[in-house]
């Protein structure tokens, strides 16, 4: 009788408390979101930007109660540049870790490898760096795929149209020998196309080249008074010395390629003359938000000192106005499903951010946040980007 | 333009030709080779940036401590990467040393860190004018340092006592052991001679590349496709192989343009062995069973 008035009592207290206990567990497991971007090799201070960009927009988020009431956790993977092993992460993290959102790094022979993936997995990606044209315009039927950074066709009129600002008449091509050189060299010839000017003489290298001399030669004899480079840090900074070696003065105005790694250092004294695009630098004065974000980055991270420490600022700057549109996008859908976060995107219709302010950023025909009015040329100054005054 | 591109064709087919000399020695001394050749040169060019730039030494230290440490490299892959399995007369020394490469640059990578950086030195801005363009000291010494190199080697081989070691070892092991020469003292040393020789191509072309855990890979596998082009057995042919095989990738390059170097210069060397199985300067070898 005891037995039966305890029971009759207390069960429903127990059971209520399980429930409240459940309840919290799954309210405070949390949202997982994916990283996959070189943290090894010739590029890895670019993962190493845009990880910091990520966490600081996780660490405000967090701060704030975190999405749907979860905290967000990034969890990342190394693709070493190399597309293969950067697809078989996405996949791992995708399907093992169970991220809602993936964000991607700065290659894009990597991105485009992940790209059918996401869309077959019904899994939003978020380009954050790699500026490859295909990769938000990939043909899929149901597009996963979303961007906060440079779009390359956006990015050679920027190119052409600024070599022309500086005196350009016969431009000349030098690019990396990848998927992501060839999206440029078809955007290039277009943008000259586009003004009546003839088909560039183009030159391309591999990453492991040694030696650009020869590359350089050709394009000084093809009459070039303008080179329009596209290639990573390290190649890059090939390029400069290879012009060293030549004693040949030509104005070099380059995609974003220079800013993901020590190029001031590998490049050394001439790095200055190279002319890349960005879409954000930080500089001694910056917005309320920039000096914010500044300040939080020195907190966060004891090494950063100077302003020579916050490069490649476009890193970090995209992966942090992402992050918060990914937040957005979230709340919006009030899901972590694909399909539903996917349509939380479309669903943003106003966002104060860091690089600018996204007033619907993006639609079901339009996946790129940023747009040519959104890009800044710079240069190297010592170890630290500087905007380049128009 | 035609100089600095021979220039730098030299410069590179000489960075091949030194560690192509390092598969030849093994191979000659031991009938093996030293797959991680390639990141021996990494190591050479890590080491030598440790000691002069993180650690600040001077470089008349820093540079013979390097190659010291790394012919002690060599001894070490020697004694555990190939001994064991040779003496037994298994081939798996092949992936032992595959997999001590691959060992290298991972540690590297983890303690060396993951960005590329400059190994500056003073002689890159001693420049030669030539014409409308220039040359840094450093780029004519990689030529000179290949062909002293060599020459040394040749030397070596033909006037002191470990080449007549040496010699004996290439020529009969097991005549040379019954003489009284310790061929297993022969080849350590032939191993560690071939990663000095590596590290020293690591060091002179470290001022006018970058510094990486991976930078020896591509390096390593040419300069292996050199050393057959040469015959492997022939000193002289492999050198004179990592020349032309330099200054082949150079030439393509300026005359058909980049999208056709590593595609001809493969071609060529496919060709080459098609026609002459044993290398360009290569001999036969005969088995008596």
């Amino acid at each position: 009788m005891f037995t039966r008035s305890l029971l009759r009592r207390w069960l429903p207290c127990a059971a209520l408390s399980l429930a409240c206990c459940t309840g919290f567990v799954q309210a405070a497991e949390p949202i997982k979101v994916g990283l996959v971007a070189a943290l090894s090799g010739q590029s890895a201070k670019s993962g190493e930007a845009l990880t910091r960009g990520l966490t600081l927009a996780i660490d405000e988020i967090n701060a704030q109660g975190g999405l749907l009431g979860r905290p967000v956790e990034l969890v990342r993977r190394d693709d070493e540049s190399n597309p293969a092993k950067g697809m078989l992460a996405a996949r791992e993290l995708i399907q093992r870790e169970k991220v809602s959102v993936l964000f991607g790094g700065l290659d894009t022979p990597v991105s485009l490898a992940i790209v059918p993936l996401a869309n077959q997995l019904k899994t939003p990606f978020m380009g954050i760096w790699a500026a490859g044209t295909k990769i938000t315009e990939n043909g899929a039927k149901d597009n996963y795929v979303f961007r906060v950074s440079a779009v390359d066709e956006q990015v050679d009129e920027a190119l052409v149209a600024y070599g022309l600002r500086q005196g350009m008449k016969q431009p000349g091509l030098i690019l990396a020998n990848n998927p992501w050189g060839e999206s440029n060299l078809a955007g290039l010839n277009a943008a000259l196309a586009r003004r009546d000017m003839a088909q560039a003489p183009a030159e391309r290298f591999e990453d492991s080249d040694l030696d650009m001399v020869p590359q350089l030669t050709r394009l000084k004899n093809a009459g070039v008074d303008t080179l329009l480079l596209v290639g990573n840090v390290g190649p890059s900074a090939q390029v400069v010395k290879g012009l060293q070696q030549m004693g040949w003065k030509v104005p070099v105005v380059s995609h974003w390629g220079p800013a993901g790694g020590r190029f001031g250092e590998l490049a050394g004294p001439d790095a200055g003359r190279v002319h890349f695009i960005q879409t954000f630098v930080f500089g001694t004065h910056n917005s309320a938000r920039g000096d914010a974000l500044l300040a939080a980055l020195k907190q966060r991270y004891p090494q950063v000192k100077t302003l020579a420490d916050v490069t490649p600022a476009v890193g970090i700057a995209n992966a942090y106005d992402a992050m918060h549109l990914v937040g957005l996008a979230i709340d919006k859908a009030q899901d972590t499903q694909g399909a539903k976060v996917r349509d939380g995107f479309y669903a943003i219709t106003d966002y104060a951010g860091l690089i600018k302010h996204y007033q619907q950023p993006f639609s079901a025909d339009r996946h790129d946040a940023l747009g040519p009015d959104d890009y800044v040329f710079s240069r190297f100054d010592g170890d630290t980007i500087v905007p380049v005054k128009p | 333009m035609i100089t600095t591109a021979l220039v730098s064709g030299l410069g590179l087919g000489s960075m091949y030709a030194l560690l192509a000399l390092g598969f030849h020695l093994t191979y000659a001394v031991s009938r093996t080779v030293n797959f991680a050749q390639g990141s021996a040169m990494m190591v050479g060019a890590v080491l030598g940036y440790s000691l002069a730039v993180t650690w600040g030494w001077p470089l008349w230290l820093a540079l013979p401590t390097t190659l010291v440490l790394c012919a002690v490299l060599g001894l070490v892959i020697e004694r555990f990467l190939v001994r064991p399995f040779h003496s037994r007369g298994s081939d798996a020394w092949l992936m032992a040393t595959v997999a001590g490469g691959l060992l290298l640059d991972n540690l590297a990578m983890f303690t060396f860190g993951k960005e590329p950086r400059q190994f500056g030195s003073a002689l890159t801005s001693l420049r030669l004018e030539l014409g409308d363009s220039s040359l840094n000291a450093v780029q004519l010494a990689i030529p000179l340092a290949g062909a002293g190199v060599a020459a040394t080697l040749y030397w070596v081989r033909r006037r002191t006592q470990l080449g007549l070691r040496l010699e004996a070892c290439v020529q009969n092991p097991r005549a040379a052991r019954l003489m009284g020469i310790e061929v297993n003292r022969v080849v350590a040393a032939a191993f560690a001679l071939s990663t000095v020789f590596a590290a020293l191509a690591g060091l002179l072309i470290a001022p006018l590349y970058s510094v990486h855990a991976d930078m020896g890979t591509l390096f390593g596998l040419k300069a292996f496709a050199v050393a057959i082009l040469g015959g492997i057995a022939s000193a002289g042919g492999v050198f004179a192989a990592g020349l032309l095989f330099g200054l082949i990738e150079a030439l393509v390059t300026l005359y058909f343009g980049s999208a056709f170097t590593q595609l001809l210069c493969f071609a060529l060397v496919i060709v080459v062995l098609a026609a002459r199985p044993d290398g360009l300067f290569g001999r036969k070898l005969w088995v008596k069973v």
